[in-house]
């Protein structure tokens, strides 16, 4: 390996370290309670994370992969507003989202009540599904993961070669057919990366799973660890689930073992957007409207309302300070994961190496493993860097530095590279893939430095992948909660802390603020990401 | 070389804020279990009448415990104050307190509400009852927390979920008062008599009586009390609709927890923390705790607020809290077994 290679092996190492943590505690199994645990809830935690798995997949799938084939393919009213409104749900934190609907749907929310007083009927007298429940996660999960796959299946839609989609209506197949036959196998790979990005994130869940009584993995390794008061037990339970992770990761590498996805960017026009009458254009304007309003509307107006109730709160110069945190700490750790993931999705290109591959997908396992078990992982070896510098420092100066790492932003940066790494890294990736080997190799033989190919034609077309990654991750740092808990210093909070701290006391309109907030602040990446996707496809269409 | 002059600038100004703030006059550093808004105005009293700084930083009970030890000598923390006996229990367990030895201390905190060695100390109690619709339950019918594995009560308890610290604890006293064997057979009839999957906070319980989903309750008092006292009406209005029934007062009493703090084992401003669990047992604070959040004060002699009186006098199961944490991994695991979920 060269140095070059090996610097980067070892950053991918350091991400994966917490990881690595988790794996290790395997080498010492606690078999009393791991096999009390088998013999009364791990079935029933498999079972529960299977089927959450299966039917957020399926869901996140059909409503993401629709309405991205729709905005990217026709023109009817609203298509404008649409692509990017149907981003929206990604401000929106899952437990918030939770919160909101129970506020609503539960007996004592307004719909039921409403109910009762309309027919005059009490509770128990008629049927109404309960939103606490395994079938109200995967509601409330699907209408707030499925912007993943859309955001990365729309730009693959709008990026494949109007040639060969043009190439199938000439032969006579109908848009059905050729979706089924040309797009669909075209765009799998961004496909493939959205649904495991929402899965990953469904099997880290845990504020949803808790409240709604849901008893999956991330709920057994908290129930574990705060109620039996075992941290081993509960990081050996996090080895499962990261053993349940990788199995996922390699079913889905192996699902598209011999594809290689390649743009022929021959053609540079983009498709043309074919007008939608009649009803059509309801139907496709109906597909798109249906999980804005309920991954956004509903949620956006039911914090609205609360925080309305509490409005005092917005006078509070304590809030604009949240408010602060929140962001700069969140845009912080977005540049730093994307540039990381930008390094090692590069030198994964140049220099495919196996224990280089293998390092970069560790480090990418993250987003799966709940927060709180990266924080936990987290703690020793940071502890343990500071030890050795206190103990130096001590000793070369006669002064004590303090802790540097643990307790400090800088371990709330790490933990978020490490959850979120994941997020930006495939992101990155799936937008290299498209570019092709070939396009290097005349670079190359044009006389073009590798720092030049970087500057001039891979940056140019990476720019949107990259400012995706960059607000995915920016979003999903301001609604990060329990690695925020456990490693942040003294007097420091964020928005996301204190929503969850006034929720986990059940006063759910005074969360509504700073849920509010979190999600008004959520809004303005969300649209600067769809300003800057639209500009691009403006600027291709010339 | 301009750029290089204000990087100068922003380093000197950056050290100078952290020199500052490491030679802050005198401080105190706490890992609080208890949240934000349940612990910050009482240290902000504290702060204004010492000038003695206190910074804060919130959590889960474990996680800060895990925090505290990973940190070892060259912790900040001073103090770790949380909200359960177990979690406490823990805590000596994990050997993250030392011992204070305090007079006055000693005198406001009674015997059974503190550790052994005077490793931690307990700040506020917090009784959990049971909570009845008038309407549908007559309370004589009700006796004590065993009577509810009766066959009467299928399909009519609430009770939140056993990851819950509080029903831990009280399954841990349970234990301690009629043996393992005995207490696993009633927690599997117990269960069988819910009303519902376990979902939701205490509140959610109160609530459910309410509102007819379950004819009784098992909750903590202080989430009735801000219910009664709550801005939204329509929460005032289902806490009026259900009664306090204290249990098992013929018997051992009704179960009640500990809030409390120790000082951490590596503590750097030891005088300081010790100047803080003064001032949170002082009468002053104690009346704070409970008007603030309707817990009961741990002092003999404090005045109860308004709401704690309308509740009434009753008999406190005065087991050692101790004993709560030592059987608090036995019980998690009776109530798995027991399909307690």
């Amino acid at each position: 390996m060269s140095r070059g290679t090996l610097l980067l092996f070892a950053v991918a190492v350091l991400i994966g370290l917490p990881l690595i943590v988790v794996a290790l505690s395997l080498l010492n199994p606690q078999w009393d309670i791991l096999s009390h645990l088998w013999q009364t809830v791990i079935p029933e935690y498999i079972s529960h994370s299977l089927i959450l798995l299966i039917c957020v997949g399926l869901g996140v799938t059909v409503l993401g992969v629709s309405t991205a084939w729709c905005i990217s393919q026709y023109d009817f009213p609203g298509w404008r507003y649409l692509s990017w409104g149907l981003l929206l749900p990604l401000a929106m934190p899952a437990y918030i989202t939770a919160y909101t609907y129970t506020g609503l749907l539960d007996y004592a929310g307004p719909v039921q009540q409403l109910i009762r007083q309309v027919f005059n009927v009490s509770i128990g007298d008629y049927w109404f599904p309960n939103i606490r429940s395994l079938g109200g996660a995967v509601f409330v999960l699907c209408v707030v993961l499925y912007p993943y796959v859309y955001l990365i299946t729309r730009a693959a839609f709008m990026q494949q070669s109007t040639a060969a989609f043009e190439s199938a209506r000439t032969l006579g197949a109908g848009s059905f057919k050729s979706f089924w036959r040309v797009a669909m196998p075209l765009a799998r790979p961004a496909i493939a990366t959205g649904v495991t990005l929402a899965l990953m994130e469904t099997l880290a869940d845990y504020g949803t799973m808790e409240y709604f009584g849901v008893t999956v993995f991330t709920t057994g390794i908290f129930r574990t660890w705060y109620g039996i008061g075992d941290a081993q037990g509960a990081l050996q339970l996090s080895a499962l689930l990261l053993i349940f992770v990788i199995v996922l990761i390699m079913i889905e590498r192996y699902s598209r073992r011999r594809a290689r996805f390649y743009q022929q960017r021959s053609s540079n026009r983009t498709p043309q957007r074919r007008p939608l009458k009649g009803w059509r254009a309801g139907f496709a304007s109906f597909i798109c409207w249906l999980p804005v309003v309920l991954g956004f509307l509903i949620p956006a107006s039911q914090l609205l309302w609360w925080s309305v109730e509490k409005s005092d709160i917005w006078l509070e110069a304590s809030f604009w300070v949240l408010t602060g945190n929140t962001l700069w700490l969140g845009l912080l750790a977005a540049c730093i994961t994307v540039l990381l993931a930008l390094w090692l999705a590069y030198g994964r290109r140049r220099h495919p190496t196996r224990p280089l591959r293998a390092a970069i997908t560790l480090a990418g396992m993250g987003y799966a493993i709940p927060g709180i078990v990266i924080a936990v992982g987290l703690l020793s070896p940071l502890a343990w860097f500071d030890h050795q510098i206190i103990a130096a420092s001590k000793w070369l100066f006669g002064v004590n530095p303090g802790l540097i790492f643990s307790g400090t932003v800088i371990a709330l940066l790490f933990a978020y590279s490490v959850r979120f790494l994941s997020v930006s890294l495939q992101t990155v990736s799936s937008g290299l893939e498209q570019i092709t080997p070939q396009m290097d190799d005349s670079a190359r033989t044009l006389g073009a430095s590798g720092r030049r190919i970087l500057w001039k034609v891979h940056l140019p077309l990476l720019k949107s992948p990259l400012l995706a990654a960059l607000i995915l991750v920016l979003v999903d740092v301001m609604k990060e909660l329990p690695a925020t808990l456990v490693l942040r210093p003294f007097d420091f909070n964020t928005l996301a802390v204190r929503a969850f701290e006034m929720a986990s006391d059940e006063r759910l309109a005074d969360a509504g603020p700073p849920a509010l907030m979190i999600v008004a602040v959520g809004l303005i990446p969300v649209m600067m990401l769809s300003r800057a996707l639209r500009n691009k496809s403006i600027k291709t269409g010339d | 070389m301009r750029k290089l002059n204000r990087l100068l600038t922003v380093i000197a100004a950056t050290s100078a804020t952290l020199v500052s703030f490491t030679s802050a006059a005198a401080e105190v550093n706490i890992y609080s279990a208890r949240k934000e808004a349940l612990i910050k105005p009482v240290l902000e009293q504290f702060t204004e009448k010492t000038g003695i700084e206190v910074n804060l930083l919130t959590g889960k009970a474990d996680a800060l415990l895990a925090r505290l030890g990973s940190e070892g000598e060259n912790t900040p923390a001073d103090l770790f104050l949380t909200v359960d006996a177990g979690a406490l229990y823990r805590a000596v367990e994990a050997d993250a307190f030392q011992p204070l030895n305090s007079k006055l201390v000693e005198k406001a905190v009674p015997e059974h509400f503190r550790s052994k060695d005077n490793l931690w100390f307990g700040l506020s109690l917090r009784a959990r009852p049971i909570f009845y619709s008038p309407e549908r339950v007559s309370p004589e019918k009700l006796e004590s927390y065993l009577s509810l594995a009766d066959e009467q009560w299928d399909d009519r308890i609430c009770i939140r979920s056993s990851n819950n610290l509080y029903n831990q604890s009280l399954v841990a006293a349970l234990i301690e008062h009629h043996g393992a064997e005995k207490t696993e057979a009633w927690a599997e009839d117990f269960v069988s008599n819910f009303a519902r999957k376990p979902v939701g906070g205490d509140r959610d319980q109160i609530k459910g009586v309410a509102y007819g989903v379950c004819d009784i309750a098992v909750a903590n008092t202080y989430y009735f009390g801000h219910m009664l006292n709550s801005d939204d009406a329509d929460e005032r209005e289902a806490a009026q609709k259900v009664k306090i029934f204290w249990p098992a007062q013929d018997a051992q009493g009704t179960h009640v927890n500990v809030s409390g703090i120790g000082i951490t084992k590596h503590a750097k401003n030891v005088d300081e923390a010790q100047k803080l669990i003064e001032f949170l047992v002082s009468e002053e604070s104690q009346k704070w705790y409970a008007q603030a959040n309707y817990e009961y004060p741990v002092r003999d002699g404090v005045e109860w607020s308004e709401t704690l009186q309308k509740w009434g006098e009753f008999k406190q199961d005065d087991i050692s809290m101790d004993v709560l944490g030592e059987n608090n991994g036995e019980a998690v695991r009776l109530m798995n077994r027991a399909g307690w979920r």
